[in-house]
Protein backbone atom coordinates (compact mmCIF):
# COMPACT_ATOMS: atom_id res chain seq x y z
CA UNK A 1 0.00 0.00 0.00
CA UNK A 2 2.83 2.79 -1.07
CA UNK A 3 -0.27 4.98 -1.64
CA UNK A 4 -0.44 5.59 2.18
CA UNK A 5 2.97 7.18 1.88
CA UNK A 6 3.20 10.36 3.35
CA UNK A 7 2.92 11.56 -0.45
CA UNK A 8 -0.75 10.67 -0.15
CA UNK A 9 -3.17 13.80 -1.11
CA UNK A 10 -5.31 14.30 1.59
CA UNK A 11 -6.49 17.45 0.45
CA UNK A 12 -9.96 15.92 -1.30
CA UNK A 13 -10.54 14.37 2.13
CA UNK A 14 -10.19 18.07 3.81
CA UNK A 15 -11.93 20.17 0.90
CA UNK A 16 -14.85 17.22 1.63
CA UNK A 17 -14.96 17.70 5.28
CA UNK A 18 -14.56 21.62 4.96
CA UNK A 19 -17.51 21.83 2.30
CA UNK A 20 -19.66 19.55 4.11
CA UNK A 21 -19.12 21.28 7.45
CA UNK A 22 -20.22 24.88 6.11
CA UNK A 23 -23.27 23.45 3.44
CA UNK A 24 -24.62 21.55 6.79
CA UNK A 25 -23.98 24.92 8.68
CA UNK A 26 -26.32 26.84 5.65
CA UNK A 27 -28.74 23.87 5.56
CA UNK A 28 -29.41 23.66 9.46
CA UNK A 29 -29.73 27.38 9.78
CA UNK A 30 -32.17 27.88 6.56
CA UNK A 31 -33.75 24.36 7.16
CA UNK A 32 -34.63 25.20 10.67
CA UNK A 33 -36.05 28.50 9.85
CA UNK A 34 -38.32 27.39 6.98
CA UNK A 35 -38.97 24.40 9.23
CA UNK A 36 -40.84 26.50 12.01
CA UNK A 37 -42.29 28.64 9.49
CA UNK A 38 -43.94 26.02 7.21
CA UNK A 39 -45.20 24.38 10.52
CA UNK A 40 -46.58 27.42 12.23
CA UNK A 41 -47.56 30.06 9.80
CA UNK A 42 -49.54 29.39 7.24
CA UNK A 43 -49.48 31.75 3.88
CA UNK A 44 -50.94 31.49 0.76
CA UNK A 45 -48.94 29.64 -1.58
CA UNK A 46 -46.71 27.74 2.10
CA UNK A 47 -47.47 23.69 0.32
CA UNK A 48 -46.27 24.67 -3.13
CA UNK A 49 -43.29 26.69 -1.78
CA UNK A 50 -42.79 24.18 0.58
CA UNK A 51 -43.18 21.19 -2.33
CA UNK A 52 -40.79 23.78 -4.46
CA UNK A 53 -38.04 23.58 -1.55
CA UNK A 54 -38.10 19.24 -1.82
CA UNK A 55 -37.55 19.53 -5.66
CA UNK A 56 -33.43 18.96 -4.97
CA UNK A 57 -34.00 16.14 -2.78
CA UNK A 58 -36.48 14.86 -6.43
CA UNK A 59 -34.25 16.41 -9.23
CA UNK A 60 -30.93 14.44 -10.34
CA UNK A 61 -28.13 16.30 -8.78
CA UNK A 62 -27.17 17.51 -12.23
CA UNK A 63 -30.03 19.30 -12.69
CA UNK A 64 -29.31 21.00 -9.48
CA UNK A 65 -25.66 21.57 -11.34
CA UNK A 66 -26.95 23.25 -14.65
CA UNK A 67 -29.78 25.55 -12.94
CA UNK A 68 -27.22 26.93 -10.03
CA UNK A 69 -24.95 27.41 -13.64
CA UNK A 70 -27.73 29.34 -14.87
CA UNK A 71 -28.86 31.24 -12.35
CA UNK A 72 -25.58 32.22 -10.56
CA UNK A 73 -23.09 31.89 -14.19
CA UNK A 74 -21.52 34.57 -15.30
CA UNK A 75 -23.95 35.43 -18.24
CA UNK A 76 -26.93 35.64 -15.22
CA UNK A 77 -28.04 38.56 -13.53
CA UNK A 78 -26.57 38.24 -9.98
CA UNK A 79 -23.06 36.04 -11.88
CA UNK A 80 -22.53 39.03 -13.87
CA UNK A 81 -23.48 41.43 -11.00
CA UNK A 82 -20.79 39.86 -8.53
CA UNK A 83 -18.50 39.90 -11.08
CA UNK A 84 -18.83 43.29 -12.23
CA UNK A 85 -18.55 44.85 -8.53
CA UNK A 86 -16.14 42.07 -6.80
CA UNK A 87 -14.32 40.66 -9.33
CA UNK A 88 -15.81 37.10 -7.96
CA UNK A 89 -17.39 33.75 -9.20
CA UNK A 90 -18.68 31.51 -7.72
CA UNK A 91 -18.20 28.93 -10.51
CA UNK A 92 -15.06 26.69 -10.20
CA UNK A 93 -14.57 28.27 -6.49
CA UNK A 94 -15.42 25.73 -3.68
CA UNK A 95 -17.92 28.20 -2.92
CA UNK A 96 -19.92 26.90 -5.73
CA UNK A 97 -19.70 23.24 -3.81
CA UNK A 98 -21.03 24.53 -0.98
CA UNK A 99 -23.65 26.04 -2.32
CA UNK A 100 -24.39 22.82 -4.25
CA UNK A 101 -24.53 20.72 -1.15
CA UNK A 102 -26.31 23.18 0.66
CA UNK A 103 -29.20 23.26 -1.46
CA UNK A 104 -29.58 19.56 -1.59
CA UNK A 105 -29.41 19.21 1.85
CA UNK A 106 -31.84 21.74 2.69
CA UNK A 107 -34.95 19.65 1.85
CA UNK A 108 -34.16 16.75 4.71
CA UNK A 109 -33.71 19.48 7.73
CA UNK A 110 -36.33 21.60 6.36
CA UNK A 111 -39.10 18.17 6.56
CA UNK A 112 -37.24 16.80 9.32
CA UNK A 113 -37.48 20.02 11.73
CA UNK A 114 -41.17 21.22 10.31
CA UNK A 115 -42.38 18.21 11.49
CA UNK A 116 -40.36 18.60 14.83
CA UNK A 117 -42.05 21.76 15.42
CA UNK A 118 -45.61 20.46 14.30
CA UNK A 119 -44.86 17.99 17.36
CA UNK A 120 -44.39 20.13 20.15
CA UNK A 121 -46.79 20.67 22.39
CA UNK A 122 -48.41 24.55 22.12
CA UNK A 123 -49.37 24.35 26.08
CA UNK A 124 -45.69 24.55 26.72
CA UNK A 125 -45.12 27.17 25.22
CA UNK A 126 -48.25 29.16 26.62
CA UNK A 127 -47.19 28.26 30.09
CA UNK A 128 -43.70 29.81 29.36
CA UNK A 129 -45.12 33.00 28.14
CA UNK A 130 -47.57 33.04 31.35
CA UNK A 131 -44.18 33.14 33.11
CA UNK A 132 -43.26 36.36 31.08
CA UNK A 133 -40.93 34.89 28.76
CA UNK A 134 -40.24 36.96 25.63
CA UNK A 135 -41.62 35.15 22.19
CA UNK A 136 -37.74 34.91 21.48
CA UNK A 137 -36.80 33.37 24.93
CA UNK A 138 -40.19 30.87 24.25
CA UNK A 139 -38.21 29.32 21.22
CA UNK A 140 -35.26 29.27 22.46
CA UNK A 141 -35.77 27.44 25.76
CA UNK A 142 -39.01 25.86 25.41
CA UNK A 143 -39.86 25.16 21.33
CA UNK A 144 -36.33 24.48 20.22
CA UNK A 145 -35.22 22.28 22.61
CA UNK A 146 -38.46 19.99 22.41
CA UNK A 147 -37.71 20.06 18.61
CA UNK A 148 -34.22 19.73 19.02
CA UNK A 149 -33.87 15.61 18.16
CA UNK A 150 -36.17 16.21 15.24
CA UNK A 151 -34.05 18.76 13.93
CA UNK A 152 -30.87 16.84 14.92
CA UNK A 153 -31.89 13.67 12.97
CA UNK A 154 -32.42 16.28 9.71
CA UNK A 155 -28.96 17.36 10.06
CA UNK A 156 -27.00 14.35 10.03
CA UNK A 157 -28.92 13.61 6.87
CA UNK A 158 -28.13 16.77 5.66
CA UNK A 159 -24.07 15.96 6.82
CA UNK A 160 -24.26 13.13 4.57
CA UNK A 161 -26.24 14.00 1.54
CA UNK A 162 -23.38 16.87 1.70
CA UNK A 163 -20.39 14.55 1.93
CA UNK A 164 -21.74 12.37 -0.67
CA UNK A 165 -22.26 15.48 -3.12
CA UNK A 166 -20.96 14.91 -6.32
CA UNK A 167 -23.30 15.56 -9.95
CA UNK A 168 -24.15 19.36 -8.87
CA UNK A 169 -20.99 20.10 -7.81
CA UNK A 170 -19.02 18.65 -10.09
CA UNK A 171 -20.84 20.97 -12.95
CA UNK A 172 -20.75 23.79 -10.53
CA UNK A 173 -17.07 24.09 -9.27
CA UNK A 174 -15.38 21.81 -11.76
CA UNK A 175 -13.00 19.14 -10.84
CA UNK A 176 -9.52 21.50 -9.96
CA UNK A 177 -6.85 19.85 -8.39
CA UNK A 178 -6.58 21.52 -5.21
CA UNK A 179 -8.91 23.93 -5.49
CA UNK A 180 -12.10 22.19 -5.85
CA UNK A 181 -11.57 18.71 -6.25
CA UNK A 182 -13.63 16.93 -3.44
CA UNK A 183 -13.39 13.77 -2.24
CA UNK A 184 -16.14 12.14 -4.68
CA UNK A 185 -14.66 13.80 -7.45
CA UNK A 186 -11.53 12.27 -6.73
CA UNK A 187 -12.94 9.22 -6.29
CA UNK A 188 -13.86 9.36 -9.75
CA UNK A 189 -11.01 10.50 -11.51
CA UNK A 190 -8.95 7.79 -9.79
CA UNK A 191 -11.24 5.29 -11.22
CA UNK A 192 -10.90 6.68 -14.39
CA UNK A 193 -7.84 6.80 -14.39
CA UNK A 194 -7.42 3.23 -13.66
CA UNK A 195 -6.09 4.17 -10.24
CA UNK A 196 -7.82 1.43 -8.40
CA UNK A 197 -5.46 1.32 -5.28
CA UNK A 198 -5.80 5.33 -4.61
CA UNK A 199 -9.68 4.70 -5.16
CA UNK A 200 -9.85 2.18 -2.95
CA UNK A 201 -7.82 3.89 -0.17
CA UNK A 202 -9.97 6.69 -0.10
CA UNK A 203 -13.04 4.84 -0.18
CA UNK A 204 -11.89 3.42 2.87
CA UNK A 205 -11.12 6.51 4.34
CA UNK A 206 -14.30 8.63 3.83
CA UNK A 207 -16.60 5.81 4.79
CA UNK A 208 -14.58 5.61 7.95
CA UNK A 209 -14.66 8.91 9.18
CA UNK A 210 -18.62 9.06 8.19
CA UNK A 211 -19.29 6.70 10.34
CA UNK A 212 -17.52 8.20 13.07
CA UNK A 213 -18.58 11.81 12.21
CA UNK A 214 -22.59 10.23 12.51
CA UNK A 215 -21.72 7.83 15.74
CA UNK A 216 -19.98 11.36 17.34
CA UNK A 217 -22.36 13.69 16.50
CA UNK A 218 -25.36 11.50 17.43
CA UNK A 219 -23.60 11.03 21.23
CA UNK A 220 -22.98 14.37 21.53
CA UNK A 221 -26.04 16.40 20.88
CA UNK A 222 -28.87 14.05 21.81
CA UNK A 223 -27.14 13.82 25.08
CA UNK A 224 -27.52 17.53 26.15
CA UNK B 1 -62.76 -22.84 -15.68
CA UNK B 2 -62.35 -23.13 -19.48
CA UNK B 3 -62.24 -19.46 -20.39
CA UNK B 4 -59.02 -18.91 -18.57
CA UNK B 5 -57.29 -21.87 -20.13
CA UNK B 6 -58.10 -20.65 -23.45
CA UNK B 7 -56.59 -17.12 -23.06
CA UNK B 8 -53.80 -18.52 -21.37
CA UNK B 9 -53.32 -21.32 -24.51
CA UNK B 10 -54.17 -17.83 -26.81
CA UNK B 11 -51.30 -15.99 -24.85
CA UNK B 12 -48.86 -18.42 -25.61
CA UNK B 13 -49.85 -19.03 -29.16
CA UNK B 14 -49.37 -15.41 -29.32
CA UNK B 15 -46.17 -15.88 -27.18
CA UNK B 16 -44.58 -18.53 -29.61
CA UNK B 17 -45.80 -16.92 -33.26
CA UNK B 18 -43.73 -14.00 -31.92
CA UNK B 19 -40.46 -15.23 -31.23
CA UNK B 20 -38.88 -15.60 -34.56
CA UNK B 21 -40.20 -11.65 -34.89
CA UNK B 22 -37.83 -11.25 -31.88
CA UNK B 23 -35.19 -12.96 -33.54
CA UNK B 24 -35.18 -11.16 -36.36
CA UNK B 25 -35.12 -7.58 -34.59
CA UNK B 26 -31.81 -6.67 -33.60
CA UNK B 27 -30.32 -4.51 -31.10
CA UNK B 28 -26.59 -2.99 -31.79
CA UNK B 29 -24.97 -1.08 -29.09
CA UNK B 30 -22.61 1.34 -30.17
CA UNK B 31 -19.79 3.40 -27.53
CA UNK B 32 -18.66 6.38 -29.25
CA UNK B 33 -16.70 9.35 -28.49
CA UNK B 34 -18.53 12.39 -27.46
CA UNK B 35 -17.51 14.88 -30.50
CA UNK B 36 -19.08 11.91 -32.28
CA UNK B 37 -22.61 12.41 -31.17
CA UNK B 38 -24.05 14.29 -33.73
CA UNK B 39 -23.08 12.29 -37.00
CA UNK B 40 -23.15 9.55 -35.37
CA UNK B 41 -27.19 9.97 -34.77
CA UNK B 42 -27.50 10.78 -38.48
CA UNK B 43 -25.22 7.64 -39.41
CA UNK B 44 -27.11 5.72 -37.03
CA UNK B 45 -30.77 6.32 -38.57
CA UNK B 46 -29.54 5.86 -42.25
CA UNK B 47 -27.89 2.34 -41.06
CA UNK B 48 -31.66 1.48 -39.32
CA UNK B 49 -33.66 2.38 -42.48
CA UNK B 50 -31.11 0.27 -44.97
CA UNK B 51 -31.63 -2.55 -42.45
CA UNK B 52 -35.31 -3.10 -41.01
CA UNK B 53 -35.46 -4.82 -37.60
CA UNK B 54 -31.80 -3.41 -37.38
CA UNK B 55 -32.16 -0.82 -33.92
CA UNK B 56 -29.01 1.44 -33.35
CA UNK B 57 -28.33 2.30 -29.60
CA UNK B 58 -25.73 4.79 -28.76
CA UNK B 59 -23.85 5.35 -25.80
CA UNK B 60 -21.55 8.92 -25.87
CA UNK B 61 -19.38 9.40 -23.71
CA UNK B 62 -15.30 10.35 -23.27
CA UNK B 63 -13.35 7.62 -25.06
CA UNK B 64 -11.63 6.87 -21.55
CA UNK B 65 -14.47 6.54 -19.81
CA UNK B 66 -16.55 4.00 -22.57
CA UNK B 67 -13.28 1.89 -22.64
CA UNK B 68 -13.35 1.51 -18.66
CA UNK B 69 -17.17 0.27 -19.17
CA UNK B 70 -16.53 -2.27 -21.89
CA UNK B 71 -13.69 -3.73 -19.58
CA UNK B 72 -16.20 -4.01 -16.56
CA UNK B 73 -18.33 -6.42 -19.18
CA UNK B 74 -20.70 -3.11 -20.40
CA UNK B 75 -22.58 -5.11 -23.64
CA UNK B 76 -21.50 -3.13 -26.73
CA UNK B 77 -20.97 -4.27 -29.99
CA UNK B 78 -19.01 -1.09 -31.74
CA UNK B 79 -16.36 0.87 -30.55
CA UNK B 80 -15.44 4.24 -32.11
CA UNK B 81 -12.39 6.15 -30.45
CA UNK B 82 -11.31 10.06 -30.67
CA UNK B 83 -7.90 8.74 -30.44
CA UNK B 84 -5.59 5.88 -30.99
CA UNK B 85 -4.20 5.70 -27.48
CA UNK B 86 -7.47 4.72 -26.09
CA UNK B 87 -8.32 2.39 -28.81
CA UNK B 88 -5.14 0.90 -28.00
CA UNK B 89 -5.60 0.29 -24.26
CA UNK B 90 -8.71 -1.78 -25.30
CA UNK B 91 -7.05 -4.00 -27.41
CA UNK B 92 -4.25 -4.46 -24.77
CA UNK B 93 -6.61 -5.31 -22.53
CA UNK B 94 -8.02 -7.83 -24.90
CA UNK B 95 -11.27 -5.99 -25.24
CA UNK B 96 -11.75 -5.79 -28.96
CA UNK B 97 -10.54 -7.40 -32.07
CA UNK B 98 -7.97 -5.86 -33.28
CA UNK B 99 -8.05 -7.30 -36.50
CA UNK B 100 -11.54 -5.46 -37.14
CA UNK B 101 -10.04 -1.93 -36.60
CA UNK B 102 -10.16 0.43 -39.08
CA UNK B 103 -10.07 4.45 -39.42
CA UNK B 104 -12.73 6.38 -40.40
CA UNK B 105 -12.27 10.22 -40.00
CA UNK B 106 -10.08 12.77 -38.84
CA UNK B 107 -10.07 16.06 -36.96
CA UNK B 108 -8.21 18.89 -35.72
CA UNK B 109 -7.79 20.37 -32.46
CA UNK B 110 -8.58 24.68 -32.24
CA UNK B 111 -8.53 26.93 -29.24
CA UNK B 112 -11.54 28.63 -28.82
CA UNK B 113 -13.01 31.34 -27.04
CA UNK B 114 -16.31 33.05 -26.16
CA UNK B 115 -18.06 34.62 -29.52
CA UNK B 116 -19.12 37.48 -27.04
CA UNK B 117 -16.29 39.57 -25.34
CA UNK B 118 -13.90 36.96 -25.86
CA UNK B 119 -10.36 38.05 -25.77
CA UNK B 120 -8.21 38.01 -28.78
CA UNK B 121 -5.55 35.24 -28.17
CA UNK B 122 -2.73 34.96 -31.31
CA UNK B 123 -0.36 32.03 -29.80
CA UNK B 124 -0.66 29.31 -27.61
CA UNK B 125 1.54 31.47 -24.78
CA UNK B 126 -1.29 34.33 -25.01
CA UNK B 127 -3.19 31.55 -22.54
CA UNK B 128 -0.37 32.68 -20.10
CA UNK B 129 -2.24 36.39 -19.62
CA UNK B 130 -3.18 37.15 -16.64
CA UNK B 131 -7.35 38.23 -18.10
CA UNK B 132 -7.05 34.27 -19.18
CA UNK B 133 -7.88 33.53 -15.31
CA UNK B 134 -9.23 29.71 -16.32
CA UNK B 135 -8.79 27.46 -19.66
CA UNK B 136 -10.94 24.52 -19.59
CA UNK B 137 -9.46 21.07 -21.83
CA UNK B 138 -10.84 17.45 -21.23
CA UNK B 139 -8.42 15.51 -18.66
CA UNK B 140 -5.32 15.24 -19.03
CA UNK B 141 -4.56 11.47 -18.50
CA UNK B 142 -8.15 10.10 -19.58
CA UNK B 143 -9.87 12.45 -22.20
CA UNK B 144 -8.39 12.11 -25.80
CA UNK B 145 -8.66 15.75 -26.50
CA UNK B 146 -6.92 16.36 -23.13
CA UNK B 147 -4.19 14.46 -24.21
CA UNK B 148 -3.71 16.04 -27.83
CA UNK B 149 -4.07 19.13 -25.16
CA UNK B 150 -1.17 17.87 -23.45
CA UNK B 151 0.58 17.76 -26.79
CA UNK B 152 0.15 20.72 -27.65
CA UNK B 153 1.06 22.32 -24.80
CA UNK B 154 4.15 20.26 -24.28
CA UNK B 155 5.14 21.44 -27.71
CA UNK B 156 4.65 24.56 -26.31
CA UNK B 157 6.52 24.35 -23.35
CA UNK B 158 3.23 25.85 -21.60
CA UNK B 159 2.10 22.74 -19.18
CA UNK B 160 3.29 23.87 -15.78
CA UNK B 161 2.74 27.71 -16.25
CA UNK B 162 -0.71 26.97 -17.24
CA UNK B 163 -1.58 24.42 -15.34
CA UNK B 164 -3.44 26.78 -11.98
CA UNK B 165 -5.59 27.72 -14.36
CA UNK B 166 -6.93 24.34 -15.71
CA UNK B 167 -10.48 23.27 -15.37
CA UNK B 168 -10.57 19.63 -16.32
CA UNK B 169 -13.41 18.08 -18.06
CA UNK B 170 -15.39 14.88 -18.11
CA UNK B 171 -15.48 15.17 -22.34
CA UNK B 172 -14.77 17.81 -24.88
CA UNK B 173 -18.66 18.41 -25.07
CA UNK B 174 -18.34 20.42 -21.15
CA UNK B 175 -15.41 22.01 -22.36
CA UNK B 176 -17.45 23.76 -25.34
CA UNK B 177 -19.98 24.18 -22.99
CA UNK B 178 -18.33 26.14 -20.35
CA UNK B 179 -16.60 27.92 -23.12
CA UNK B 180 -19.83 28.69 -25.06
CA UNK B 181 -21.51 29.79 -21.03
CA UNK B 182 -18.54 32.24 -20.82
CA UNK B 183 -17.29 30.64 -17.31
CA UNK B 184 -13.83 30.17 -18.90
CA UNK B 185 -11.51 32.27 -21.04
CA UNK B 186 -10.75 30.11 -23.20
CA UNK B 187 -10.71 26.17 -24.05
CA UNK B 188 -9.11 23.38 -26.62
CA UNK B 189 -11.91 21.78 -28.48
CA UNK B 190 -12.25 19.72 -31.56
CA UNK B 191 -13.00 21.90 -34.79
CA UNK B 192 -16.62 20.25 -35.49
CA UNK B 193 -17.44 20.77 -32.04
CA UNK B 194 -16.43 24.59 -32.31
CA UNK B 195 -18.49 24.53 -35.47
CA UNK B 196 -21.72 23.22 -33.84
CA UNK B 197 -21.84 26.55 -31.68
CA UNK B 198 -20.38 28.78 -34.15
CA UNK B 199 -22.84 31.74 -32.56
CA UNK B 200 -21.40 31.19 -28.51
CA UNK B 201 -17.69 30.34 -29.38
CA UNK B 202 -15.15 31.54 -32.48
CA UNK B 203 -12.02 29.59 -33.14
CA UNK B 204 -8.74 31.85 -32.05
CA UNK B 205 -6.42 29.40 -33.22
CA UNK B 206 -5.57 25.98 -34.61
CA UNK B 207 -2.96 24.48 -32.07
CA UNK B 208 -0.46 22.34 -33.80
CA UNK B 209 1.96 20.20 -31.76
CA UNK B 210 -0.14 16.75 -31.65
CA UNK B 211 -0.12 13.48 -33.23
CA UNK B 212 -2.82 13.70 -35.81
CA UNK B 213 -6.17 13.44 -34.31
CA UNK B 214 -7.83 10.19 -36.28
CA UNK B 215 -10.70 7.82 -34.93
CA UNK B 216 -10.65 4.33 -34.91
CA UNK B 217 -13.60 1.76 -35.00
CA UNK B 218 -13.39 -1.69 -34.53
CA UNK B 219 -15.88 -4.68 -32.81
CA UNK B 220 -15.88 -5.35 -29.42
CA UNK B 221 -14.34 -8.91 -28.57
CA UNK B 222 -17.54 -9.74 -26.54
CA UNK B 223 -20.07 -8.98 -28.95
CA UNK B 224 -22.94 -11.02 -29.60
CA UNK B 225 -23.64 -9.24 -32.94
CA UNK B 226 -20.57 -9.54 -34.69
CA UNK B 227 -21.55 -9.31 -38.30
CA UNK B 228 -24.35 -6.68 -37.65
CA UNK B 229 -21.22 -5.14 -36.15
CA UNK B 230 -19.02 -5.41 -39.01
CA UNK B 231 -21.94 -4.27 -41.36
CA UNK B 232 -21.65 -1.08 -39.11
CA UNK B 233 -18.07 -0.51 -39.57
CA UNK B 234 -17.99 -0.96 -43.22
CA UNK B 235 -21.14 1.47 -43.69
CA UNK B 236 -19.06 4.11 -42.16
CA UNK B 237 -16.38 3.80 -44.66
CA UNK B 238 -19.46 4.11 -47.18
CA UNK B 239 -19.86 7.66 -49.26
CA UNK B 240 -23.17 8.36 -47.82
CA UNK B 241 -21.65 8.05 -44.40
CA UNK B 242 -18.41 10.10 -45.05
CA UNK B 243 -20.62 12.80 -46.74
CA UNK B 244 -22.27 13.10 -43.22
CA UNK B 245 -19.47 13.34 -41.12
CA UNK B 246 -17.68 15.64 -44.19
CA UNK B 247 -20.98 17.91 -43.45
CA UNK B 248 -20.05 18.02 -39.65
CA UNK B 249 -16.58 19.20 -39.96
CA UNK B 250 -14.77 15.88 -40.17
CA UNK B 251 -12.33 14.89 -42.36
CA UNK B 252 -11.21 11.54 -44.32
CA UNK B 253 -8.00 9.50 -42.42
Amino acid sequence: MSVLAASFDWFPLLLSLKVAAVATLLALVAGTALGWLFARVSFPGSSVLEAALMLPLVLPPTVIGYGILVALGRRSAVGGWLREHFDYTIIFSWHGAVVASALVALPLVLKSASAAFAGVDRTMEAAARTLRQSPWSVFVRVTLPLAWPGILAGTLLAYARAMGEFGASLMVAGSIPHQTQTLSMAIYDAVQAGQNDTALVLVIVTSVISIAVLVASNRYFSLR
Amino acid sequence: MHAPVAALRRTLLAALLALPLAALAQQLTVSAAASLTDAFKEIGQMFEAGKPGTTVRFNFAASGVLVQQIAQGAPVDVFASADQATMNRGIEQKLIDADTRRDFAANSVVLIVPAQGGLDLKAVGDLARPEVRRIAIGKLDTVPVGRYTKQVLDSARAVSALEPKFVQADSVRQVLDYVARGEVEAGFVYRTDAALMADKVKVALTATGHTPVTYPVAVIGESRHKALAKDFIAYLQTPAAQAVLERFGFTKP
